[in-house]
């Protein structure tokens, strides 16, 4: 499948275009394309496979799982299900009301709001397709480690006097809940992968754009020198730059990739996008409403280490 | 017909609204759409997915924006 990809990037480049091979302009278009056919597939079937994967695992469902757990077992049931259990940024606050309403333990619910932005599939599939599976699969491992560490974390520390108080008196209703056919399940899936590409698909163009010149033109230069491994603190200074900054998975690659090409380590550079994605001064105002400044400061100060962590970890395995 | 877009601001729960209005101005139906923001009404609704819908009361979708097909069905056979 590759090779052929391969061949049909050739084919345009060099045979319809009439571009030479080895100039650098050529070179860094036949990448480009290369690249963007590649990740556009990957994207467009993992996200209608995992949309349909998810349709199974309705909130509702995760809410009675979680609820019958304890800690510890709770966490790790948690950080997985926070990767199935379908949900945007928006929709942070109401699970976390259903959650705690259901009686599943804070630091259970934490574990849950933590690995669902921080193992993102759009993510994933640009971390497969311009890293390989070895630094794919180390994402999920570390974002799913990162939830249930500082899950099990905040849980110790009993911070439930920190939940604004209203939020423990709301009274979840019952939705009726339709088991949607499978061919609702598909159409729904495919409508969603739709709305995906939409909103990525410019950055994917954006990202392996950037892979390609740095590709076909960019020396490394003195960023090796200042966040390289000589420097012990790059990893925690990437994630303080990071925590304030927003943007979606798919714009953060391309930093990523512009990052470990210039010579910054792998674990560096993911640590930056982690706390990018993961945390956010528009998702730090939306669980404002639900959390007080001290859980909330709480809560962002143990995600933020654990982002340290792995960003070391990383560095120290990859090489 | 009473109809409420439950959201707490998200483009995707705005954009529901659009759609829902679209999708009755085409049908011809006159009705009162909401938008509810509120989390204690979101949750006593069952609702943990926005942007939800509802319907006369009932919860007739949650976490996903229809299709305006779809919508037109749903809004349709609530008459």
């Amino acid at each position: 499948m590759p090779d052929l990809l391969k061949q049909l990037a050739d084919l345009l480049v060099y045979r319809w275009f009439g571009l030479r091979a080895g100039a650098h302009l050529a070179d860094a278009l036949d990448f480009f394309i290369y690249d963007v056919i590649k990740i556009l597939l990957l994207l467009t079937a993992i996200i209608f496979v995992v949309s349909v994967i998810r349709s199974f695992f309705p909130p509702e469902k995760t809410r009675q799982i979680l609820g019958r757990k304890r800690s510890w077992v709770g966490n790790i049931l948690a950080a997985l299900l926070g990767i199935v259990t379908p949900f945007c940024s928006c929709s942070a606050v109401p699970l976390f009301i259903g959650f705690l309403e259901a009686g599943i333990p804070l630091g259970v619910t934490l574990s849950f709001l933590i690995s669902s932005p921080t193992v993102n599939e759009v993510a994933l599939i640009m971390l497969l397709g311009l890293f390989g599976w070895k630094v794919a699969v180390l994402y999920i491992a570390s974002g799913v480690g990162i939830a249930i560490v500082a899950g099990i974390i905040l849980g110790q520390l009993k911070l439930e006097r920190f939940v604004e108080e209203y939020v423990y008196q709301i009274k979840v209703g019952a939705a009726d809940y339709v088991r949607p056919t499978f061919r609702q399940r598909a159409t729904d899936a495919w409508a969603y992968t739709g709305e995906i590409l939409k909103k990525v698909g410019p950055w994917v163009l954006v990202g392996v754009g950037a892979g390609a010149l740095i590709h076909g033109y960019v020396p490394v230069n003195w960023l090796a020198k200042v966040a390289g491994r000589g420097n012990p603190f790059a990893v925690p200074i990437a994630v303080l730059i990071g925590v304030p900054l927003y943007s979606n998975a798919a714009g953060t690659i391309p930093i990523v990739q512009a990052l470990t090409a210039k010579g910054v380590p792998i674990g560096t550079a993911l640590a930056l996008m982690m706390a990018v994605t993961a945390l956010s001064l528009p998702e730090a105002i939306i669980l404002r409403r639900v959390m007080k400044p001290r859980l909330l400061a709480i809560y962002f100060g143990v995600v933020a280490l654990a982002i340290v962590f792995v960003g070391y970890l990383f560095n120290a395995v990859i090489r | 017909m009473e109809i409420r877009v439950l959201g707490i601001g998200c483009a995707r729960c705005n954009e529901l609204e659009k759609r829902v209005k679209d999708a009755l101005a085409e049908l011809g139906i006159a009705a009162n759409v909401e938008h509810v923001t509120d989390l204690k009404e979101i949750a006593a609704l069952g609702v943990l997915m926005t942007p939800g819908l509802v319907i006369d009361g009932k919860v007739a979708s949650q976490g996903k924006v229809p299709s305006k097909d779809e919508l037109k069905k749903l809004l349709g056979g609530g008459k």
